[in-house]
């Protein structure tokens, strides 16, 4: 019991940092019908942006404050994030629109590549790891062998990514923005003739999952103190997986496929074998695209002639 | 960068230079974090940060440069080249168009002679890192070629089928003692049978799903040969790989090796050179198989189910099976060349089969244009060649400094020339195609007009 009660508390964490990363692959899918294979990447970048914006304000600037530094390294790692997905949409994916069908999919590859070989080759291939910046934990049952702990950082994550979720669920739901993006997902052609300028509307969708994206990467060096260059990959996959999951083009079902995402993970290392999870996750994401394509949310897709 | 407007007197000068002074501002921004700041570890193994403005300033000032000659140059140039009517393609181009083929079959034949008779100190070297190396990836770009260019289905894990290749070339030969020859066949057909086991669930799936999927079927596989370490020996890999022979005759320095046999002085090159033509004959067959399949019904369904799935079923073509063939064939070719890799190497281990190997045998067929066998070839010359070059400038390592090396930007250069690629001629190095079914006369077909299929 304990053991279950401890794994549900981290794969909730973990799944919460999936889920942010799911949602830029949903939003993409739904408005340009891409599957943007370099998030995972954009993912880690913002990662590494974190990390140096960390060092800065900790070591440079000195502030002492661990909300404030967080606060601060939360809010550059979003923007520089941003910035980088709207270049590479402007650069790799907006002259490919209205190319093949492929080649956009082909594109964000060669992209993938490119990222995380660029930080290799800026940063150097070795991991870097950062002291824990939050430390302590409330101790919820103790079993007398086992203690059920939830730490500090376990609920910053899930407070920060619930805050942001519900400020992300307001812009897309309640404002002019979200209003044009989800025209644009129905019909790109009709929303132009409206007056929606569809291809702002993309880049903005792009930065938005950047943005998503650095809450992710900024929370996970916070929660594992480890970075590496080649950490896109694998997460990025998971959370394509969450997305799918949850039903593609669906925002809700992206974090929820998250959320389940992380808890089949943790569920998984903890009671059959730790060196199968990601096969487990690879597993999940076929069988799900095979016999419910649809996902857990989503709507079924009709051919068309 | 707002678009730049420009008139029949030239680009306007104001604009322009706003739109450099943006794209500095946000390059400096874009890699103020990763170029601007670098992590080392210190004495006492914490990261601290250094520094290194000179380096951001040049790439903030190279790539301000590129975007100036972009928008004061080229864009003026495409601007009037679009207005122009395109020049009828000249005799000379359709003369090199119809004696390309025979001239690169007879170049890659003679290819070994040329290379001993020129570099004779280095021969070893050439012929296997380019020679072979490349030959690898046009075969596995001609197997996957039938799945992508004709069939029309992205197979993001098509590395699984070579990595069964070669595992089972490797694990048979060492535990039973079979020769190469007997297994080649064998590895081809088991790598075929998990085509089928792996293409059954999937080909219902669609476009970019399939592609995740296979993928996903990929990297269980590379899992599975990382974590089963009874049968295969996990990261460590298998060594000591049996290496084919001459029809029975052994590459040693021994009595009976092949230098003794016919009597000639022992070096390492007859058994390279023995490879490459083995490669060679594995690939112009595969292109010789290829070409006939595209005229059996059997391709033509191929080609009409990338063309249109829909009015394929309603024709009464069993798209399940089709899908099937295309991709069991194109899993078997990935066998044949999965067998021959561990029987070159003699060692193998699950990290060469990573994703990155699919991306790059996907990459290579598209950017060769799908569906193009010589756009194959010369897609895998320009890819796989291009970065092993970079292994062999040193000299750049006088003008950078020693610790530069120009094979760490193998990759990276990789990934950006796909994306430049795609950009700027997304229908492939060779965008044309010859129709296979013609009613009176043949006439090429431009890429442009060839729908690509929905998988």
């Amino acid at each position: 019991m304990e053991v279950f009660v401890q794994q549900l508390i981290n794969g909730l964490t973990l799944g919460s940092i999936y889920g942010l990363i799911a949602i830029g692959y949903t939003m993409v899918f739904g408005i340009i019908g891409m599957v943007n294979f370099a998030h995972g990447d954009v993912f880690m970048v913002s990662t590494f942006i974190a990390l140096v914006t960390l060092l800065i304000v900790t070591t440079w600037i000195g502030i002492s404050s661990v909300v404030i530094a967080l606060f601060i390294v939360l809010v550059v790692a979003m923007t520089l994030t941003s910035l980088v997905n709207w270049a590479i949409e402007r650069l790799a994916y907006r002259p490919l629109r209205g190319s093949f069908r492929l080649a956009p999919l082909i594109s964000a590859i060669g992209m993938s590549i490119f990222l995380s070989n660029f930080v290799q080759v800026a940063q150097g291939p070795r991991n870097k790891s950062v002291p824990p910046l939050v430390q302590g934990e409330f101790i919820l049952m103790d079993g007398g062998v086992y203690q059920v702990t939830l730490s500090y950082k376990q609920l910053i994550v899930w407070a920060v990514t619930a805050i942001l979720l519900a400020a992300f669920w307001y812009v897309v739901s309640r404002t002019a923005l979200g209003r044009s993006q989800r025209a644009c997902e129905q019909d790109q052609k009709m929303a132009a003739l409206l007056g929606v300028d569809v291809d702002r509307t993309i880049s903005i969708t792009f930065v938005m999952g950047a943005a998503l994206a650095a809450v992710a990467g900024t929370m996970y060096l916070m929660y594992y103190g480890v970075v590496n260059f080649n950490d896109g990959f694998v997460p990025g996959v998971k959370a394509f997986t969450a997305a799918v999951l949850g039903g593609i083009g669906s925002l809700p079902g992206a974090v929820i496929g998250g959320l389940l995402i992380g808890l089949i993970e943790t569920m998984w290392s903890a009671y059959f074998s730790i060196d199968y999870k990601d096969v487990a996750a690879f597993a999940i994401l076929a069988v799900t695209l095979i016999f419910l394509p649809q996902g857990i949310l989503g709507r079924p897709d009709v051919e068309k002639v | 960068m707002p678009e730049i407007s420009t008139t029949s007197t030239g680009p306007q000068f104001g604009p322009v230079f706003k739109d450099a002074a943006a794209t500095a501002a946000i390059s400096f921004l874009m890699f103020l974090p990763l170029i601007g700041f670098i992590t080392v570890q210190d004495i006492r193994n914490v990261l601290v940060l250094d520094t290194r403005w000179t380096l951001l300033f040049i790439l903030v000032a190279l790539i301000t440069a590129g975007r100036l000659a972009y928008t004061l140059v080229l864009l003026p140039r495409s601007a009037r080249r679009a207005h122009r009517a395109p020049a009828p393609a000249s005799p000379i181009v359709a003369a090199i168009g119809r004696w390309f083929t025979p001239f690169v079959v007879g170049f890659v034949i003679v290819y070994p002679i040329l290379i001993m008779g020129l570099v004779p100190g280095g021969a070893l070297k050439w012929v296997d890192n380019f020679g072979i190396q490349i030959l690898i990836y046009v075969m596995l770009g001609l197997g996957l070629n039938i799945v992508v260019g004709l069939a029309g289905l992205l197979d993001l894990g098509y590395v699984a089928f070579y990595a069964v290749g070669a595992y089972s070339y490797a694990l048979l030969a060492k535990t039973f003692g079979f020769s190469f020859y007997m297994l080649l066949p064998l590895a081809g057909c088991l790598a075929a049978f998990w085509g089928i086991i792996l293409g059954f669930p999937v080909l219902r799936l669609r476009g970019d799903y399939l592609a995740i999927v296979t993928l996903a079927f990929g990297e269980i596989i590379r899992l599975v040969l990382v974590n089963w370490v009874d049968l295969t020996n996990g990261y460590a890999g298998i060594s000591g790989i049996p290496r084919p022979t001459f029809f029975g005759i052994p590459f040693n320095a021994n009595d009976d090796g092949f230098a003794a046999v016919f009597g000639l002085p022992f070096t390492p090159i007859y058994r390279t050179i023995f490879l490459y033509y083995l490669i060679l004959a594995l690939v112009l067959l595969t292109a010789f198989v290829t070409i006939r399949l595209r005229r059996l019904p059997v391709g033509r369904a191929w080609e009409a189910l990338r063309e249109d799935e829909i009015a394929c079923r309603s024709l009464g073509i069993n798209t399940t099976s089709t899908k099937l063939t295309a991709f069991s064939i194109g899993a078997m070719f990935g066998g044949f060349a999965g067998s021959f890799f561990a029987a070159r190497q003699g060692f193998i281990s699950p990290e060469t089969f990573n994703f990155l190997e699919s991306a790059t045998i996907v990459a290579i067929v598209v950017l060769g244009g799908m569906g193009s066998q010589i756009g194959v070839a010369v897609a895998a010359v320009a890819m796989v060649g291009g970065t092993e070059i970079l292994r062999e400038l040193d000299w750049l390592k006088d003008i950078f400094g020693q610790e530069f090396d120009p094979g760490q930007y193998r990759m990276l250069l990789f990934g950006f020339a796909m994306v430049i690629i795609m950009v700027f001629k997304p229908r492939g190095l060779v965008s044309t195609r010859e129709p296979s079914v013609a009613l009176t006369e043949r006439k090429m077909i431009s890429a442009g007009m060839v729908k690509e299929g929905h998988g």
